[in-house]
């Protein structure tokens, strides 16, 4: 790979900015998420910054299991989102339905909707697992793994 | 001329998806419609569908914020309908962690109210200091936010004394930083002039549009469960219940200050006065409930919330029901955003009003049934939704 794309690898890496979005979540991850960025845990320290609008995000972390009616919500989010674009699927019911296993409606996991990179366990997730997860995610970019 | 403004469902005033649609005639807003069906789960119907010790899994992920007082709320109603009652040290041990989840999640409320005003640095101090909470929340009951602490007949842990020393060290640490943040707040002419005079709400209209816990008590009517219909080793543990008449913004954040302050306080009584002995009954995994219904009252962090439940004999609940507080502060939140002659609403006041309220659309997403194939969407009525329940009661 040339010199340039390795470049621009590495500066992406360095600035990844996040999006959060809840399609149906209890409201403990978007917590944690949200922990993240406090002092204690700091996420701006790898470079990541919470942002408003899906134009300006790299990384999209979605909680909660995903509705009928936030279904097309998020797919239109996705298709805003510039690209290259990553999601990451925070929570157990995100991830696989979890407790709503079995709900009228609800779909049973984020990846039959739009596509996932990471995945992350818990319910709710620890922020500790929040922050592993971007930094894995972000190491997996500079390495040009996905 | 007026236009209509979306805001939602994802917008960076507010993390769950909520739709508002503003009607504005220039920076005025003269009508609202909201929307709060995105996060609609289904959770009463797959209730039904679990036994009594598994819903109470669910039933704690009905909110993650108010997990404390869903699950007491769900252990209360399940207890009454088996007609027993949690042993007295475990009624103590629900009192100090559901004021410990009231303390975290005002000051959550607190951050994330002030971070809307555009004022970070309080929110930062605020989420610092509430980490101090969540750590004592997870010493005691191993988790952060869901708690899985309260079980019907009782409580899953003991306290120990280690627990207890950090518990009044936090306590004393919490209490210096309120007083603070009130000195600091009280103090601040821009965040004043962004509170002030904002989003009023009269008691008569507060009272009419059956607004509940902190909004109401910022309207100056003196109503709280744990006064008016104590449960749980509330009716043993005294405190104030703080009222502010200014009816605006400013009172409701002063409100849950003082609220901070008092669960402090009934945290530290609590620990003072726990009683020995059992903390959990013996129960089995699986049972039956005698046939009957049972309704139980929580004052959940954000107001009142109320869990309601059919039995028919057997291992599940023929029918679940909860009303959660957001829910009913959703119709005063309409009421405020409309101007009307000397009331004057601007689309900058809309973050300062709907926050006001602590909205929690988790939990409030269930009343409204859209119709995916037919694109139609119906808004049941309480008086519709009781007269559901009592048809199904009836079949029964």
């Amino acid at each position: 790979m040339g010199l340039i794309s390795r470049l621009i690898r590495k500066c992406r890496a360095k600035s990844p900015w996040i999006l959060l979005f809840d399609t149906g979540a209890c409201n403990a991850c978007d917590l944690e998420i949200t922990a993240c960025l406090t002092p204690r845990y700091d996420v701006e320290r790898f470079g990541a910054l919470l942002k408003g609008s899906p134009r300006h995000a790299d990384i999209l972390l979605v909680t909660g299991p995903v509705t009928r009616q936030a279904r097309d919500r998020i797919i239109r989010i996705y298709e805003q989102m510039p690209e290259p674009k990553y999601v990451v699927s925070v929570g157990t019911c995100t991830t696989s339905g979890g407790v709503y296993w079995g709900c009228y409606n609800t779909y049973p996991g984020l990846d039959s909707v739009i596509p996932v990179h990471a995945y992350v366990s818990g319910c709710p997730v620890k922020p500790e697992a929040v922050l592993k997860a971007l930094s894995v995610l972000v190491e997996r970019i500079e390495r040009g793994d996905i | 001329m007026s236009f209509e403004i979306p805001i939602g469902p994802q917008h960076p005033i507010h993390v769950e998806p909520l739709m508002l649609k503003l009607k504005v005639e220039g920076e005025l807003i003269v009508d609202v419609d909201i929307d709060v069906s995105y996060i609609h789960r289904g959770i009463e119907k797959a209730l039904e569908l679990r036994s009594y010790p598994q819903g109470l899994f669910l039933a704690e992920r009905i909110c993650g914020i108010c997990n404390c007082a869903h699950s007491l709320c769900y252990c209360l109603n399940i207890e009454q309908l088996l007609g027993k009652e949690a042993p007295p040290r475990a009624k103590y041990l629900r009192v100090i962690v559901e004021e410990l989840s009231r303390v975290h999640s005002h000051l959550l409320w607190l951050g994330h109210y002030f971070h809307t005003l555009g004022f970070e640095t309080l929110f930062m101090y605020f989420w610092r200091d509430r980490e101090r909470v969540m750590d004592m929340l997870e010493l005691m009951t191993g988790n952060r936010v869901t708690t899985s602490y309260n079980v019907i007949g009782g409580v899953r842990r003991d306290i120990t004394p280690e627990i207890d020393s950090k518990l009044r060290r936090m306590i004393e640490h919490l209490r210096e930083r309120m007083k603070y943040y009130e000195a600091a707040i009280r103090s601040e002419p821009s965040l004043l002039g962004r509170l002030q005079g904002v989003g009023l709400l009269k008691p008569e209209d507060a009272i009419r549009l059956g607004t509940v816990g902190p909004h109401l008590r910022a309207s100056g009517v003196k109503h709280d469960v744990r006064l008016d219909d104590p449960y749980s080793g509330h009716e043993e543990i005294p405190f104030n219940v703080i009222t502010y008449d200014t009816c605006d913004c400013y009172g409701r954040v002063m409100v849950r200050i003082g609220e901070v302050f008092e669960s402090l306080d009934m945290i530290a009584y609590a620990l003072d006065h726990l009683p020995s002995g059992e903390y959990r009954l013996k129960m089995p995994p699986f049972f039956k409930a005698p046939v009957g219904e049972s309704l139980s009252r929580v004052e959940a962090p954000r107001g009142e919330l109320i869990h309601y439940s059919i039995s028919d004999g057997g291992t599940n609940p023929f029918r679940y029901r909860v009303r959660t507080p957001t829910l009913a502060n959703l119709a005063s939140v309409a009421a405020m955003l409309k101007s009307r002659g000397d009331y004057e609403v601007y689309i900058a006041d809309v973050p300062a009003i709907l926050g006001g309220i602590d909205p929690c659309i988790c939990c409030t997403a269930r009343v409204i049934i859209t119709d995916e194939g037919k694109k139609t969407r119906r808004i049941t009525t309480l008086t519709e939704l009781e007269r559901y329940a009592r048809e199904r009661g009836v079949r029964m």
